[in-house]
């Protein structure tokens, strides 16, 4: 097996080559965000106009700048000149920019929304966009810079120095303790510290495991999956080191079945991984071990809860266990296990290369680091933005993503994911920070930030989430199954202008109950978005109830939101025949 | 347990014993029967039964789980429109409801032909395009509802004329 500094000498020739020799390179951003946008009919068009044209060039399907209000944003690197990057490319399109650019023409700079590298004329600096200058890119240092189907360009930018740095010069324990030195918090929602965390995992050999949490269920957020299809490589190895930390023998990255995009960049860097030596038996020639394989779940949003996903890794229905017994003493097939969300990960490999101390110099004190935030709805520039910790939400919403399109004043921001809060405009002075959100009464969530403006209606944001919430009920405790459809019928009743008299006082004390009683956070947190409402919003609510009006008219159009199938199997088996009630 | 088809249990039995991922489970056999039939009959949940050494009872607990897996066979296209937040409030229920308008249909579903079949997804990863559409599993982002309607009637008629040739 090659060591690391082998590795990294391949791999900067391969980059020189491609970053400086004479071949152009064309790079596209084909994440989820690309896609939706027609990224790969791009793609067919720029490859077809290079073979007709008989033009060598590499194209690569890269993931997310950031930018994708941009999407698809075609990257052209000719030789010797700049990267200029197209934006909001169509297929139509495409090939007469590429071939102008790459045949010596005039590049048709209207086009280019900025350059890196050599002064373009007439094209802005990249690095001067609002979405790029304001970033602080760790966990995603290597979006749409790299493709995800190539560990050497990873390697080339610095990726696996510090798995070398652990393996060859720390113990175990010194990984952990760089994790504690650098302040990181989990971002799977919770903010539990990442390094504290990997010090619970139980002592003694393998099996224990290593599971990374890529459910993102959470409507308004997809930055995990973003980091997957950008940068799979710094979530391996970020693993691995988790591996290395722990004395870890296994790895599973979980993701939802139908995300084919992350699903098979994550496949393709794994199998790379183990190509080149680093999984698998005696990593970069040390004694240490590490597997890792994909673990796909079914559409189930309560297998993001992390004893839930243990029941889906083992086959079963993602339902919630009982706690205690932790993870970290008893996880997945009763092995010790220790479990974060992939943005958790994927921060490891630069905090172990440049120490935690660097790592907690970005962000704040009791909240170091970068947070990712998804910013979509009413805004000009919907983006996946990495900034520091504690930078002010008005700052992203306003700055970054250029305030509303409609120029109207914001309404609402709906914060944290569907168990999470709909806040009102006085949200945008606060800062992106678990301990500000919370001292807020808010929660930061896994960073999915929608924007409403004053012409949306507080309570059918309500009504949605509530439908979501039920909707994912797993069903398992009562609590949970019953009071979020309960709460779902008497939000329903209020958007229809049919409240019953009591439901506000009712819904309360159905919330509150589910508060102290749910098995796990879905029900514990599933009155969230529903209060803050009621709280934020009250006269959107007094119009609906006192007055049988919505001011908005958003509540005429009827929801069709799905039924929940699982809390309620009647409906599921209507279509099937009956299955045969049978005991081994 | 039931005489199914011999040829539908031999791809379901081929399916099953070829998974590449080291660890097999039910849910991992039920997503590979799945992914080579498009749904789930009888015999694919007997058949995932016997390979993992569980009980029909247990495996259709999990089939019946998660919401991805069909019970009936697939239409010949899937349509699929996210319901998040973010697509509701840039207007994801006008599209549904032109959805079912073009397909005479009152709830997700398939149409009275099986041709096509409407699914509400909880969200479709690219929030930063809503409203977001999927199309026989390619995304469609900024969608109108008069585009959506546009694309079902291109597939209505493409199936039609399948049909009728």
């Amino acid at each position: 097996m090659p060591e690391y500094r082998d590795l990294k000498a391949e791999a900067d020739r391969r980059w020189e080559e491609l970053t400086q020799g004479s071949r152009p390179w064309i790079r596209v951003g084909a994440a989820m965000c690309g896609q939706a946008s027609g990224a790969l009919d791009v793609i067919d068009a720029i490859r077809s106009e290079l073979g007709r044209t008989g033009t060598d060039a590499r194209v690569d399907s890269v993931g997310c700048i950031g930018l994708c209000y941009a999407e698809p944003i075609v990257d052209v690197l000719s030789p010797g000149g700049s990267r200029l990057f197209f934006g909001n490319v169509s297929p139509d399109e495409a090939p007469h920019l590429v071939g102008s650019v790459l045949n010596g023409g005039r590049a048709p700079v209207d086009k280019a929304i900025g350059y890196l590298g050599p002064r373009v004329a007439g094209v802005p600096d990249l690095a001067t966009l609002p979405g790029i200058g304001s970033q602080e890119k760790i966990a995603l240092r290597n979006a749409g810079n790299i493709a995800p189907d190539d560990i050497y360009q990873y390697i080339a930018n610095g990726g696996y120095a510090g798995l070398a740095k652990a393996l060859n010069e720390m113990e175990p324990e010194g990984v952990v303790d760089e994790m504690k030195a650098s302040g990181l918090r989990g971002r799977g929602g919770a903010g539990f510290p990442t390094g504290v965390k990997w010090s619970f995992m139980a002592r003694g050999g393998p099996p224990k495991y290593i599971l990374c949490n890529c459910e993102e269920g959470d409507p308004g957020a997809y930055n995990d999956k973003g980091i997957l299809e950008s940068d799979p490589y710094t979530l391996i190895e970020g693993m691995t080191l988790a591996g290395y930390a722990t004395n870890a023998s296994n790895g599973f990255v979980f993701i939802r079945h139908g995300h084919d995009g992350p699903i098979s960049r994550t496949e393709r860097a794994i199998e790379q991984a183990y190509e080149v030596g680093l999984l698998g038996r005696s990593i970069l020639d040390s004694d240490f071990s590490f597997d890792i394989e994909i673990s796909l779940t079914g559409e189930s949003y309560v297998a993001g809860e992390e004893t839930a996903l243990m029941e889906s890794i083992e086959g079963k229905r993602s339902m919630p266990r009982f706690k205690p017994p932790f993870p970290a003493a008893f996880g997945v097939w009763g092995k010790p296990s220790t479990i974060n969300n992939v943005k958790s990960f994927s921060y490891a490999p630069e905090i172990v290369s440049r120490g935690g101390d660097w790592f907690s110099s970005v962000g704040r004190e009791n909240c170091t680091g970068t947070a990712i935030v998804c910013l979509s709805g009413d805004v000009k520039r919907p983006g996946m933005y990495e900034v520091p910790m504690g930078t002010r939400m008005g700052d992203v919403v306003e700055e970054i993503g250029g305030g509303t399109p409609s120029g109207r004043p914001v309404k609402m921001i709906q914060l944290g994911g569907p168990l999470g809060h709909i806040l009102g405009a006085d949200s945008l002075d606060y800062g992106l920070d678990f301990d500000e959100m919370r001292e807020h009464g808010a929660m930061l969530g896994s960073g999915g930030v929608i924007v409403g403006d004053d012409s949306r209606c507080a309570v059918d944001m309500a009504r949605v989430l509530v439908a979501f919430c039920q909707y994912e009920s797993c069903g398992k405790c009562f609590p949970c199954r019953l009071g979020m459809t309960q709460l779902l019928e008497m939000i329903e009743r209020i958007a229809d202008r049919q409240a019953a008299p009591g439901d506000v006082d009712l819904m309360n004390r159905v919330g509150s109950t589910m508060e102290s009683s749910s098995l796990c956070f879905h029900g514990q947190l599933g009155y969230n978005p529903l209060r803050s409402a009621l709280v934020n919003f009250p006269d959107d609510f007094r119009a609906h109830i006192e007055e049988g009006r919505c001011p908005y008219g958003d509540c005429e159009e009827p929801l069709l939101a799905p039924r929940n199938t699982r809390a309620f199997a009647e409906e599921h088996r209507a279509g099937a025949a009956p299955v045969q009630v049978l005991t081994r | 347990m039931t005489d199914g088809n011999g040829a539908l249990r031999d791809r379901v039995r081929t399916a099953i014993s070829s998974q590449g991922q080291p660890t097999v489970t039910v849910l991992s056999s039920l997503h590979a029967a799945h992914d080579e039939l498009g749904y789930l009959p009888d015999a694919a949940i007997e058949e995932v039964a016997a390979y993992t050494e569980a009980t029909i009872n247990d495996v259709w607990g999990v089939a019946s789980f998660y919401t991805n897996f069909r019970f009936t066979p697939p239409a010949e296209h899937a349509l699929e429109v996210c319901w998040g937040p973010t697509c509701h409030i840039l207007g994801a229920a006008r599209i549904k409801r032109r959805c079912l308008e073009v397909l005479e249909l009152t709830d997700e579903g398939n149409t009275a032909d099986g041709r096509l079949s409407l699914k509400y997804n909880t969200c479709l990863g690219a929030c930063s395009q809503a409203p977001v559409v999927s199309i026989d599993h390619r995304l469609h982002g900024r969608v109108t509802p008069e585009e959506m309607q546009r694309h079902v009637e291109r597939l209505l008629d493409g199936a039609a004329a399948r049909q009728d040739g």
